[in-house]
């Protein structure tokens, strides 16, 4: 029993990073209808961002408090995905929105292929190991929870908050919702359609660095190729939970992260991942739109 | 009742009975009872929202009925249930052909080849599911030479010889409708379904459109349903008209009883419930008999 | 006339000022982009501790590429395009008469790969040759043979695939292992492995054809990564990451062996001096006929009822419905024609690198593969064989770039930019040509004239 909450801890752990990534995919995919094939790798930039920030800091102030240390690199590396994300959008997205379906596929793919490249040119090949930022471990009932699950929960939880405040609150929420609904419309009421898009990539890609912060505090190395793994990982998580859907996608998250640790526990490690996308191909199959996705009703 | 024994002699093609479809919570077909005769035109009228599309696409397969029956009987004999049957098998097997009320054309292939993909099933037998066909058999290239002489005999009807080549997409509205109508008769069927074939066209094109329906019943011995909202077309083409209205059958008959009923009268302006109900009452008593 | 002149005279000034300020712009956002990444390198010191490395002066180069780029963009270029759009649009040019090369471009193509080897030979010699005919020849149609098969999924049926490398690691350990564990010749395994491929992609395309878009791309993608990872981690059959090596190399109809040791090895029976280049040039005839025979049968297909059908789903599948066809099969037979395309193209691989792993079935392929079918123009097969020699013999070609050594130093290693550089190239042909190099579609029958369809009419599918 004690075996199984604690995994349920880790799997919860896991889930939130996933969650926090696939929610980008599923408003990027809920606003513009299309695949950011890319967006795992702003994860993984956001990642590289933090460590970087680590070491300046390190390397500025010494023995900087390591909550402070954890605020700085997360503001930076969400800022340095929002602006990244921001490019790319109006660079290589932009020209081709209302085009042909599966050109900004194929831009998105070219520029997750680009960014991993660039840091492994720019940064190295070579693993990135930091040296444990949190490293407390409480023992609670017999269940082992590190202070790392708890910040990666809690952070994961009031970003959540704050985000669903955003979307369902505020002025630009209610623009978002309007152009995910009918652009064109949104456009003639006085939306700012571009700079709605804009700022949706910018909120993803800011989500995404903080998962990146998490992923590096949480494993303590990184890689160029981080991007992919997680990228897929989190993609499944949206389509699961219904892509389009911002609960969904924090379930979708939520379910593979359990799914993981549980299927590692249990059964055997190797063939987790396998695991994790058979689930996927059955819940899709029973429910083609994701555990909460608008069915899709066929309009003839 | 002079009407119904005037029916009793006709031959029903199709038989929709208790027909009811509910979505969640709305009831949008509610035991629906009507039929179409062999070699007429039927036409389903109603206002916005009456179930007008949900009848047409329970007929056609698209949507399982959550009650009733569909009786198809095709002239040989052979009766099919098509609420039991999957969308292409209406087409394939119980021979029912329909349009759509936002055209559906294959916008990116030449309007010959809209009518070739319309003789699939034909065309398939005939290439020994592709076998044949790849390695060059001569009863393929056998097929293919009637199947477009069918399909030019269609291009000719619906007036489209001289955009043959062109993408279906290009085609002006009018001519996509009459496309569509063309490719469902490319299909060979015996029950033909329109959805509001003359939506949108200009009179010109509706002109057009009401000769074309008419050498279909005349030359093809093909019966039709068609939905629409041209009151004008429903008058002058349709021998047989069903008015629904929120899911159920109002009025059934010849288009002079139809227009003169006051149900539908009412339907169509927006009367209260109570006043038809006093209209119906005022009709009973001049004419016993004549409602239901 | 004077006012005109002044007006343009201060357009061109204004023009000028706003390309000074959007170049600073633009050398703030590279300044922010690049800070941290270009700025500063995470490196290993000898206590294998990370370390900063600076490079300020490589972050300047940065931002200064970034704001000469956008003040050229803004200040020249684009005005240059704009005018050139203006003189386009006054003048729409008469119908160009296709020209000699453009009408036969196809059997012209044909006709120097026929030529290509011996070309090479004559050029490089038969060892020096090897490179050119393997990497770029036998490279290159391989990928034009995936490409192909892709297309008939992604370009006719529309439906999208993500996870097609699935079935070239089918073709190609199907090779591997009823060859080293049976003894089953290459000959009667070729077409093997393609039925074998066939039938995974039925089996596999069975459960998800119901489901539409971008759901069945996930899917697709999720059953790569589960053919990846069964081979990873099945190791009593597969070997695991190891890979099965010596595969069995293909034989001329098993009449000359390539085997050195073989009594009717090749160059014995034609008293040639021993090279493993007439494997190669074996390999690469082999290559192009099996593309030549999956080109012939894609444009049968098309005009058969079935490829019009693939066709007419793509354009509208619940049309398709009305008019009686069964979409499921229909679906399936794309799906299982694609699949036998890429497993005959694995098994193709296979006996010619002699090793399979895991390694080469990730899903980069996959994306790469797509990303040639979209580049190329879906549905068009000569676009497509067009941009698979762009994509891949341009970053083959990215490894032979020894001479920029000796401009930015021996350290300079140019094969690691091929990928940065590969996907750059798919963003920007991407942004530029959004519906490829070849973007209208053939009819396949007609009345009176071939007319092409505008790529502005077809459709890209849904499911």
């Amino acid at each position: 029993m004690e075996y199984f909450v604690q995994q349920l801890v880790n799997g919860l752990t896991l889930g939130s990073i996933y969650g926090l990534i696939a929610i980008g995919y599923t408003m990027v995919y809920g606003i513009i209808g299309m695949v950011n094939f890319a967006h795992g790798d702003i994860f993984m930039l956001g990642g590289f961002a933090a460590l970087i920030v680590y070491l300046v800091l390190v390397g500025l102030f010494g023995g900087i408090p390591i909550a402070l240390a954890l605020f700085v690199m997360i503001v930076v590396a969400m800022l340095m995905t929002g602006l990244w994300n921001w490019v790319i959008e109006k660079m290589a997205y932009r020209p081709l929105r209302g085009s042909f379906r599966l050109a900004p596929l194929i831009t998105a793919i070219g520029m997750s292929i680009a960014l991993s490249n660039f840091i492994q040119v720019t940064q190295g090949p070579r693993n990135k190991p930091v040296p444990p930022l949190v490293s407390s471990v409480y023992d609670v009932f017999g269940i082992s929870i590190s202070l790392k699950q708890i910040i990666i929960v809690m952070v994961t939880a009031v970003l959540l908050t704050i985000f669903w405040y955003i979307v369902n609150h505020t002025p630009l929420g209610r623009a978002q919702r309007a152009t995910e609904q009918d652009r064109k419309m949104a456009a003639l009421l006085g939306i700012d359609v571009d700079k709605t898009i804009s700022i949706t990539f910018v909120m993803g890609a800011a989500l995404a660095a903080v998962a990146g912060t998490m992923y590096l505090m949480y494993y303590g190395v990184i890689v160029f190729t981080d991007g992919f793994t997680p990228g897929v990982k989190a993609f499944t998580a949206a389509v699961l939970g219904g892509i389009g859907s911002l609960p969904g996608a924090v379930l979708g998250g939520l379910m593979i992260g359990l799914i993981e640790s549980l299927w590692s526990a249990y059964f055997t490690i190797d063939y987790k991942d396998v695991a994790t996308f058979s689930i996927l191909a059955v819940v899709l199959i029973f429910k083609p739109s994701g555990i909460l996705g608008r069915p899709e009703v066929e309009k003839v | 009742m002079a009407l119904e024994t005037d029916t009793m002699t006709k031959d029903p093609i199709l038989k929709v009975e208790h027909l009811s479809m509910r979505f969640g919570g709305l009831m949008a077909i509610n035991d629906l009872s009507f039929e179409a005769y062999r070699g007429d035109i039927t036409a389903l009228i109603g206002p916005n929202g009456a179930g007008k599309t949900t009848v047409f696409n329970c007929i056609t397969g698209f949507y399982k009925p959550t009650m009733g029956m569909i009786t198809m009987r095709q002239k040989a004999g052979k009766e099919y249930l098509l609420e039991r049957m999957s969308d292409f098998e209406v087409n394939r097997d119980a021979k029912v052909a329909r349009t759509f009320q936002n055209i559906r054309l294959f916008s990116g292939l030449t309007v010959l080849e809209n009518l070739l993909v319309a003789q699939h099933n034909k065309l398939m037998l005939a290439s020994g599911y592709t076998i044949l066909g790849l390695l060059g058999f001569p009863t393929y290239k056998a097929a293919v030479g009637e199947s477009i002489e069918r399909a030019k005999y269609w291009l000719d009807k619906a007036n489209l010889t001289d955009r043959a080549d062109d993408p279906a997409g290009d085609l002006p509205y009018g001519a996509q409708r009459r496309l569509e109508i063309a490719r469902a008769m490319c299909t060979g069927p015996e029950f033909l379904c329109l959805d509001e074939p003359a939506a949108g066209l200009n009179p010109r094109e509706s002109l057009a459109l009401n000769e074309l329906l008419r050498s279909i019943r005349k030359d093809t011995e093909t019966s039709i349903l068609l939905i629409e909202h041209d009151m004008a077309v429903v008058m002058e083409i349709s021998d047989h008209v069903v008015v629904l209205e929120y899911g159920q059958k109002i009025s059934d008959g010849n288009p002079d009883f139809v227009k003169h009923d006051p149900k539908v009268i009412a339907a169509y302006l927006g009367v209260e419930d109570d006043e038809v109900e006093e209209v119906i009452e005022q009709i009973a008593e001049i004419a016993p008999g004549d409602t239901h | 006339m004077a006012n005109i002149t002044n007006t343009t005279e201060s357009a061109g000034s204004n023009l000028m000022v706003r390309a000074l300020r959007e170049a600073f712009y633009a050398g703030i956002v590279a300044l922010g982009l690049f800070v941290l990444y270009v700025g500063l390198k995470t490196d290993q010191n000898i206590l294998n501790e990370l370390v900063l490395v600076q490079r300020w002066g490589l972050l300047a180069t940065f931002v200064a590429i970034a704001m000469v780029g956008r003040f050229l963009a803004v200040a020249y270029v684009r005005p240059w395009f704009e005018t050139r759009r203006a003189a386009k649009a006054a003048a729409p040019a008469a119908e160009r008469e296709a020209g000699f090369v453009a009408r036969n471009f196809g059997l012209l193509a044909v006709a120097a790969l026929v030529v290509y080897p011996i070309l090479m030979v004559a050029l490089f010699g038969f060892q020096g040759s090897l490179k050119w005919v393997d990497n770029f020849g036998i490279q290159i149609l391989i990928y034009v043979l995936l490409a192909w098969g892709l297309n008939i999924v992604v370009g006719l049926a529309g439906l999208l695939d993500l996870g097609y490398v699935a079935f070239y690691a089918v073709g190609a350990y199907s090779y591997a292992l009823l060859s080293s564990y049976l003894g089953l010749s290459f000959w009667l395994l070729l077409p093997m492995a393609g039925i074998l491929a066939a039938l995974w992609g039925t089996i596999l395309g069975f459960p998800v054809l119901r489901l539409k878009g971008d759901y069945l791309a996930i899917v697709t993608l999720a059953f790569g990564e589960i053919i990846r990872l069964v081979l990873i981690n099945w190791t009593e059959v597969t070997k695991g990451t190891f890979g099965i090596s010596g595969i069995a190399k293909a034989s001329v109809f098993g009449i000359w062996s390539f085997d050195v040791s073989a009594t009717n090895n090749f160059a014995k029976a034609f008293g040639l001096p021993m090279s493993s280049a007439y494997y190669k040039i074996f390999l690469f005839y082999l290559a192009l006929a099996l593309c030549m025979l999956a080109a012939f049968v894609t444009i049968r297909l098309r005009r058969m009822p079935i490829g019009r059908a693939w066709e007419a789903l793509r354009e509208d599948e619940i049309a398709c419905r009305s008019l009686g066809i069964n979409t499921v099969t229909t679906k399936l037979t794309a799906f299982a024609t694609g699949a036998m395309f890429g497993g005959i193209a694995g098994s193709f691989f296979a006996v010619r690198q002699g090793f399979v792993s895991p390694e080469s079935f990730v899903f980069l392929e996959s994306a790469i593969i797509l990303a040639i079918v979209v580049l190329g123009g879906m549905g068009s097969l000569v676009g497509i064989a067009v941009a698979a020699t762009l994509m891949i013999g341009g970053t083959e070609l990215l490894r032979e770039m020894d001479f920029l050594k000796r401009i930015f130093g021996p350290d300079f290693t140019p094969e690691l930019y091929r990928m940065l550089i590969f996907g750059l190239a798919m963003i920007i042909v991407m942004v530029w040509k959004p519906r490829g190099f070849v973007g209208s579609r053939e009819p396949t029958a007609f009345l009176k004239e071939r007319k092409s369809v505008s790529g502005s009419f077809t459709k890209e599918g849904h499911g």
